[in-house]
C-alpha cells in the first residue's frame, strides 16, 4: 500500500489507540453508530434460517476461486475483452496509479468522479492523480465528508463514522464552495438538509464530468461482468453518465459464475448495512455504446498473501465491515488508530499481510485484538480472524525483553519442579509485592489492583493434605 | 470415573481456592479425582503472544501428562479452549524438522523425525476430546445441573469470550447457577462483550483494555449484585482488579467456588 502515503510512518497501534480513547466525542459517535448497525445486522441475520449454510457457501465459493485464481482471471480477461472492454494488469500501487493517470490523460480531461472504492484508497489514487493535475471527486456521501474535511476514512462502509451531524454541517458550510456548489446559507444539521446539500453539490458534478473511476464488489469470470452494491444511487450516476469508466479491482474480488452472486447478494447487505437487500445493485459487462471501459486488475501484495496457508483466508473478505461493528477494540480505538484504509479486525490481519510487518504500526496490528472472537462469529465468509492474528504474531519480530521473558516463562513451565519452586518463592515474598508494578507491568496496576498472592499454591496444598484427604 | 484435574498454571499459582473447590465438588459427585503432578501450563500465553514453538513444546508436555485419563477437567474456559481449538492446529502446522516436544534447553535445534511429529498429532487427537471445562463436564458428562449447592447471595454471571465463542458453553453455567439454593441470579448487561483482558493484550494495549474493563465494571455495578461469577479466573482477575480499585464492594468468585458451597460447609 505504498500509495497511502501519510498513513505510513504512523506510531504503533497502542499509542494511537491511547489517544483515541481519551476523545470522548469520538467514543460516543463510534459507540452509537456501531451499536445501531450491530443491532440491525443481528436482526436481519437472525431471520434467515439458512444463514449458516449461506455463510459456508460463501466461504467455499471464495476458497475455490482463490485456489484457481489464475484460471478464473484469464477467463475474466477474455470475457471483458470480448465485450469490448480493456483489461490492464497492475502488480502494485504505483503501476495501478500510472495506468489510471495515463488513461485519464488520454481523454484530455482533468477531473474524474469516483464511486466509493477501497481499492483506490488502498493505492492512494486520489493523491497520485492530484500530482498529475487531475482532481478526483468523491461522490459517496461519507467519502465526500471525508474529502471535504481533509480527513482520513475510519470505517470501511461508513468512512465518516467518527463524525456526527453537527461536525458534518460545519464541514459542508466551510468547504463545499471550494470544491464546487456551495452549501445553502441556512444549512441545519438535520440529516435531510445535509443530504439535500450533498445532492445538489454532487448533481452538478455528475452532469459535467466525463470520466469516472470505480471499484467493484464482485467480478464474474464467466461473463466478464462487474458488480457494485451501494445505497445512495450516486454510484449508478458515475457508472452510467460519463464517457469513460475505469474500474480498479483487487484480483481477489472474483466469482466464477453469475449464479454464485446469489449467495453474496444475500450475505453482503445483511452483514454490512443490516438490510435485507441493498438499494442499488449495478452490473455492467464490457463497454456499452458510446462508452469506453477499462478494468485495472490490482495485485498489490495479494498473490503473496495467497501463498500463506493460514493468512490467505483474509482474501475471502467482501468488505462488509461486520467485524468492525462488533469489535470492542475498534469501538474504543477508532479507525484511524489502525493506520491504514482497512481498520478494525480485518485491517489488523490484512494490512500487515499486504504491507509486511517492518514498520512500527504494521508490527503492532496483529496485537490490536483481545482475541475475543466476536469478529469471527460475525464474518459472513467465516474468516477465522483470531487464528490469523495469532499466526501473524508468530511471524513479527518481538522485543528482546519480551523474548527473554517468554523464554524464562517457558523454562519454568518446562518442569513442574521449577514451577513449584517459583510458586513457593512468590508465596514467601507475597507481602513485598508493591501495589504499583514497574516497567511494562505498570500498565496493569495503573487501573487495576493485582490479586493477592496466596501463601500456598494448589500443588503444595494437594501434596500437604493428600488432595484434601488429610 | 478417573478424572484428572488440569488446574491451570494461573489457578495453581494465584487461585488455589478454585482448585480446592473443584476437588470438593467432584468428590461430592462421586468422582475419583487425581492431580497429575507433572502438569504445568497449556501454552496459551506463548501461542497467543506469538511464540508457537514454546507453545508447541508445552502442548507436547500436556498431552504426555493427560493422554492416559478418562476425562480431564479444567476450571478455565480459555485454557480448555486453548487445548481444544489450538492443539489440533499446532499439530497440523508442526514444522517437519522440529520435533514436539523437544526439551527447552535443546530448543528448536533438536534433530527430529517425522515419526515424533506423528506421535504428537496422535496424542493430541487422543487427548483433546477428553478435555472439558468444568460446567461442560458436570452437565454433559455427569449429567447433573443440581449439584446440591447453597449460596444465599445475589450473583451476576459474565460468560467470558473463550467460554462463549471458543467452547460454546451456552447456558450450561447459568443452568448450574439457577439450581443453587438461595442464589439470586441477575442478568449482566452487555454480558457477551469482552472485558478487555486478552492475556498480553492487557499489557500491550493498556488504554483500550482499561476502557473495555471500565465499561464491564460499570455494567457489573449496575446489576446490584454482591458477587461477579465467571468460569475463568484470568478474566475475573482483570475485572476484579478494577472492581477493587474502584471500591465497588463487588466480590469475584469462580463458578466452582459457588457450586462447592453447601449449607453444611458454612
Ligand atoms: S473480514 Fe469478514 S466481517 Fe470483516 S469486512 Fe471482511 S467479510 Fe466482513
Amino acid at each position: 500500500m505504498s500509495g497511502a502515503g501519510t498513513f505510513l510512518g504512523m506510531p504503533a497501534f497502542p499509542h494511537n489507540a491511547a489517544a483515541a480513547v481519551q476523545d470522548s466525542q469520538l467514543r460516543f459517535n463510534l459507540r452509537k453508530a456501531t451499536h445501531t448497525i450491530r443491532g440491525k445486522r443481528a436482526a436481519v441475520v437472525g431471520e434467515l434460517p439458512d444463514w449458516a449454510e449461506l455463510r459456508r457457501a460463501g466461504k467455499e465459493i471464495k476458497d475455490h476461486t482463490l485456489r484457481h485464481l489464475d484460471r478464473y482471471l484469464l477467463q475474466l480477461e477474455e470475457a471483458v475483452t470480448a465485450a469490448g472492454g480493456h483489461v490492464h494488469w497492475a502488480s502494485d500501487a504505483k503501476e495501478a496509479n500510472r495506468i489510471v493517470a495515463d488513461l485519464v490523460k488520454a481523454t484530455g480531461e482533468t477531473s474524474v468522479v469516483k464511486v466509493k472504492s477501497m481499492a483506490t484508497q488502498e493505492i492512494g489514487l486520489n493523491e497520485a492523480l492530484q500530482e498529475e493535475g487531475i482532481t478526483a471527486y468523491e461522490t459517496d456521501l461519507a467519502e465526500l465528508i471525508v474529502q471535504l474535511g481533509d480527513d482520513w476514512p475510519s470505517h470501511i462502509l461508513v468512512p465518516a463514522i467518527h463524525r456526527n451531524r453537527a461536525e458534518i454541517r460545519e464541514i459542508f458550510q466551510e468547504k463545499m464552495a471550494e470544491w464546487g456548489r456551495a452549501a445553502p446559507e441556512e444549512l441545519t444539521d438535520e440529516p435531510r438538509a445535509l443530504a439535500e446539500a450533498a445532492r445538489l453539490h454532487l448533481r452538478e458534478r455528475f452532469l459535467s464530468t466525463k470520466v469516472a473511476v470505480s471499484g467493484a464488489n464482485f467480478m464474474i469470470a464467466e461473463t466478464g461482468t462487474l458488480v457494485v452494491l451501494e445505497s445512495e444511487g450516486n454510484g449508478r450516476m458515475c457508472l452510467t453518465l460519463p464517457e469513460t469508466l475505469i474500474s480498479v479491482v483487487g484480483v481477489e474480488k472474483l466469482l466464477p459464475t453469475w449464479r454464485d452472486l446469489e449467495v453474496f447478494l444475500q450475505l453482503l447487505p445483511r452483514s454490512s448495512t443490516g438490510e435485507r437487500m441493498n438499494p442499488y445493485t449495478s452490473t455492467w459487462t464490457g463497454a456499452t455504446e458510446g462508452q469506453e471501459f477499462h478494468l485495472v486488475l490490482l495485485d498489490n501484495g495479494r498473490t503473496d498473501v495467497l501463498a500463506d496457508e493460514v493468512g490467505r483466508q483474509a482474501l475471502r473478505c467482501i468488505r462488509c465491515s461486520a467485524c468492525l461493528n462488533v469489535c470492542p477494540v475498534y469501538e474504543r480505538a477508532g479507525g484511524h488508530a489502525y493506520g491504514s484504509v482497512y481498520p478494525g479486525p480485518i485491517g489488523a490481519i490484512l494490512t500487515p499481510q499486504l504491507r509486511g510487518t517492518a514498520s512500527a504500526i504494521d508490527a503492532s496490528l496483529p496485537y490490536a485484538s483481545s482475541l475475543c472472537g466476536a469478529c469471527f462469529e460475525a464474518c459472513p465468509v467465516a474468516i477465522d480472524i483470531p487464528e490469523v492474528l495469532v499466526h501473524l504474531r508468530g511471524k513479527v519480530r518481538h522485543a528482546r525483553a519480551e523474548r527473554l521473558g517468554m523464554r524464562a516463562a517457558g523454562w519454568i513451565f518446562d518442569r513442574p519442579s521449577r514451577l513449584a519452586r517459583v510458586q513457593r518463592l512468590g508465596g514467601r515474598l507475597r507481602r513485598f509485592v508493591p501495589g504499583r508494578l514497574p516497567g511494562p507491568l505498570s500498565a496493569w496496576t495503573d487501573t487495576r489492583e493485582i490479586p493477592d498472592i496466596p501463601a500456598e499454591s494448589f500443588r503444595d496444598w494437594w501434596n500437604r493434605t493428600d488432595g484434601g484427604a488429610r | 470415573m478417573r478424572v484428572a484435574l488440569f488446574i491451570t498454571c494461573v489457578n495453581d499459582t494465584l487461585f488455589p481456592g478454585t482448585g480446592q473447590a473443584v476437588v470438593t465438588l467432584l468428590r461430592r459427585l462421586g468422582c475419583d479425582v487425581e492431580f497429575p503432578q507433572a502438569q504445568t501450563c497449556c501454552g496459551q500465553m506463548h501461542v497467543n503472544t506469538g511464540y508457537p514453538e514454546e507453545g508447541r513444546r508445552l502442548a507436547g508436555h500436556f498431552v504426555d501428562v493427560f493422554a492416559g485419563y478418562d476425562a480431564v477437567v479444567a476450571p478455565s474456559g480459555s485454557c480448555a479452549a486453548m487445548v481444544r481449538e489450538q492443539y489440533p492446529r499446532l499439530a497440523r502446522t508442526t514444522p517437519a524438522r522440529t520435533a514436539a516436544p523437544a526439551g527447552l534447553l535443546t530448543g528448536g535445534s533438536a534433530p527430529a523425525t517425522a515419526e515424533r511429529d506423528d506421535s504428537f498429532a496422535r496424542r493430541v487427537a487422543e487427548t483433546v476430546p477428553k478435555v472439558h471445562d468444568l460446567s461442560e463436564f458436570l452437565v454433559d458428562v455427569l449429567g447433573v445441573t443440581d449439584v446440591g449447592a447453597y449460596f444465599p447471595h445475589r450473583v451476576t454471571y459474565h460468560p467470558t469470550c473463550h467460554s462463549l465463542r471458543g467452547l460454546h458453553l451456552g447456558d450450561r453455567p447459568t443452568r448450574l447457577l439457577r439450581e443453587v439454593r438461595g442464589l439470586e441470579l441477575v442478568p449482566l448487561p452487555g454480558a457477551e462483550e469482552c472485558c478487555g483482558f486478552g492475556g498480553t493484550f492487557a499489557v500491550k494495549n493498556p488504554a483500550v483494555s482499561a476502557a473495555m474493563c471500565a465499561d464491564k465494571v460499570h455494567n457489573v455495578a449496575s446489576t446490584g449484585a454482591e458477587v461477579l461469577c465467571a468460569a475463568d479466573n484470568s478474566c475475573l482477575m482483570h475485572i476484579g482488579g478494577t472492581l477493587r480499585r474502584q471500591r465497588t464492594g463487588v466480590r469475584i468468585m469462580h463458578l466452582a467456588e459457588i457450586l462447592a458451597s453447601t449449607e453444611a460447609a458454612r
